[in-house]
């Protein structure tokens, strides 16, 4: 069987930080423009995963196969040229720069100079504030830029390490809409790791349940809506207790 | 609403500034120190010298984050290479550059293959042991260096085969002047290209930079091999300038002033090195004037305050001075 650009492939996975193994049996595939969602309770290997899939954690078994070839030894850079975008759950945005400047320090060739502008119409917010160094963005901003710096490559797939994190209900809502956008007018697939369950199940096809760094689910978002016990079973969940929320959080 | 057309043949007054508005700062204070100190020509032809050396570490330390206290082996190279084109093949200034340029980066590019897979302390001490060890060599091979006692006399012809260097040192001053101007243009283009950029994020955070495609020690490399060539390039034209190479051209005390320039200048503006040359060297002038024995001790308080109250240097507080202006006219 032949895989396809932007297709995923996370075959029994082993990895951690030296010596210590976090990861163990991880497989997972993921198609061309398909999304993946991630859940676990905090320190359970979500990172982790996202950190030996760009190379920046040490493997110790497996292999993971991106469009066809194998990168499991590939340096970090290499497997970002060849489509793995990602955006850390720290954003590490360059905050001496200006909003423009950490966009074009992402340019690699013509094709990407072209992707800025691409950036900004996906987030206007940010064309408003070009000139702005980064310790003069708010959160939600900050978060913008991060994941638009890693659309300037042109990646086939993205890996999204909690997005949301400490931003407004509203700019939540804003950036989750702008991601949703990206994702389905450009084709480019995403993984997503996110503590909202409501937001992961709205936005995947399928969910990864991690537990102590091993998968305990992995499937259709239908069959979670189908029967909530799984998530109860399998990350200890429960609905969101804030009033007037629908989310619920893994915890 | 009608559409604006912009007309391509016209460009706003405040872009021509950005575009060349520095250079034609340092045109104009360059040949205002010339008219106002015409017996000092040799003095104000060593500080644009110095000051394209200075660029040179304000690329490679203050952009790309590459601590080194090498860089007079880069100045030295350029230096010597000019000066044995000029004696063995030919007297043609611009070529002597080329020379220069192109020694600065070999051996830029040589020494960055070791020392820019190491970071912090390690790499500081190895770019200082490179130097030292290139300084051996040149001592050392006296047939070709001269050794101890240097290339003296060596040739220049006249600029573009007309103007010829003068005794008085107008054209030297010129010569260097135009070559610190397009220097200082070509870097601050460079520094603004997503090239520049990416060295300013690999200065940030190596591993970010990782994660969206650059190869971070293959991007060193290379703006270590950019920078090489500039100090070559000032070593070419000190060569040319004086006519004499030494082995002070490789001394580490080079390095470590170019560095001290840097800091009291501002280290991550490239026109911190030319606030920082000018003020170094004329504090040293005129201390070293009234007291030969101790003028490095008004050097040494010197860079501890800039350090202390002015942590961007001279050009952090210059910049801040304007912010203020720009706010207070609005």
């Amino acid at each position: 069987m032949t895989l396809e650009a932007g297709e995923l492939r996370v075959e029994n996975l082993r990895g951690g930080y030296a010596g210590t193994v976090v990861l163990e049996g991880v497989s997972f595939r993921i198609g061309a423009g398909g999304k993946l969602g991630i859940l676990g309770r905090n320190g359970v290997g979500k990172t982790t995963m996202f950190a030996c899939i760009m190379g920046l954690a040490q493997i110790h078994g497996g292999r993971i196969t991106f469009g066809g070839t194998d990168v499991t030894a590939l340096p970090t850079w290499r497997r970002a040229r060849a489509g793995l975008g990602y955006v850390p759950q720290t954003r590490d945005i360059f905050k001496s720069l200006s909003v423009e400047e950490n966009l074009f320090s992402a340019v690699r060739s013509a094709a990407d100079d072209k992707r800025v502008e691409a950036a900004f119409a996906l987030f206007p917010r940010l064309r408003e504030r070009r000139n702005n160094n980064g310790t003069q963005l708010s959160g939600g901003e900050q978060q913008m830029l991060a994941v638009a710096r890693a659309t300037i490559s042109g990646p086939t797939l993205l890996l999204m390490d909690e997005p949301l994190e400490g931003l407004a209900p509203r700019l939540r809502d804003e950036l989750m809409d702008a991601i949703r956008n990206m994702v389905e007018t450009s084709g480019i697939g995403c993984l997503l790791v996110e503590q909202h369950v409501d937001v992961v199940l709205d936005f995947a096809d399928e969910v990864l349940i991690l537990e102590r760094g091993k998968p305990v689910y992995v499937g259709g978002v239908d069959e979670l809506r189908e029967d909530p016990s799984i998530l109860d079973h399998a990350i200890g969940l429960r609905k969101g207790t804030r009033e007037g929320s629908s989310i619920a959080r893994a915890w | 609403m009608a559409d604006i057309v912009a007309d391509p043949s016209r460009v706003e007054p405040g872009r021509w500034r950005a575009l060349i508005g520095p250079e034609l700062a340092v045109v104009a204070v360059g040949l205002l120190a010339a008219i106002v100190f015409p017996d000092d020509l040799g003095f104000i032809t060593r500080i644009n010298i110095l000051s394209i050396f200075t660029l040179s570490i304000a690329l490679v330390v203050g952009q790309a984050g590459i601590g080194t206290l090498g860089q007079a082996a880069l100045f030295g190279a350029g230096s010597y290479a000019a000066a044995l084109w000029a004696l063995h093949v030919s007297a043609e200034p611009f070529s002597g550059l080329l020379v220069g340029a192109l020694a600065g980066a070999g051996v830029a590019a040589a020494s960055g293959l070791l020392i820019l897979r190491t970071r912090g302390l390690t790499l500081i001490m190895l770019s200082i042991a490179f130097a030292q060890v290139l300084l051996e060599i040149a001592n050392k091979a006296a047939f070709v260096t001269g050794g101890d006692d240097g290339l003296a006399d060596i040739p220049v012809n006249p600029i573009l085969g007309a103007v010829a260097f003068d005794f008085h040192g107008r054209v030297g001053f010129c010569y260097t002047l135009a070559a610190l101007v397009v220097v200082y243009f070509c870097l601050r283009r460079l520094i603004a290209s997503p090239f520049g950029l990416t060295c300013r994020g690999i200065k940030g955070d190596r591993l970010r930079m990782r994660a969206i495609g650059a190869p971070v020690v293959r991007h060193l490399l290379c703006v270590y091999a950019i920078g090489g060539a500039v100090a070559g390039i000032a070593g070419a034209l000190s060569a040319q300038t004086t006519q004499v190479v030494g082995l002070g051209n490789l001394g580490f005390e080079l390095s470590a002033e170019g560095l001290v320039m840097l800091s009291i200048g501002g280290v991550g503006h490239l026109a911190g090195a030319l606030l920082g040359v000018p003020t170094f060297m004329i504090v040293r002038h005129v201390t070293a004037t009234i007291n030969p024995y101790h003028w490095l001790l008004v050097i040494g308080v010197l860079l501890v305050v800039t350090v202390l109250f002015l942590p961007g240097g001279l050009y952090g507080m210059v910049d801040k001075w304007r912010r203020r202006a720009g706010q207070g006219g609005s």
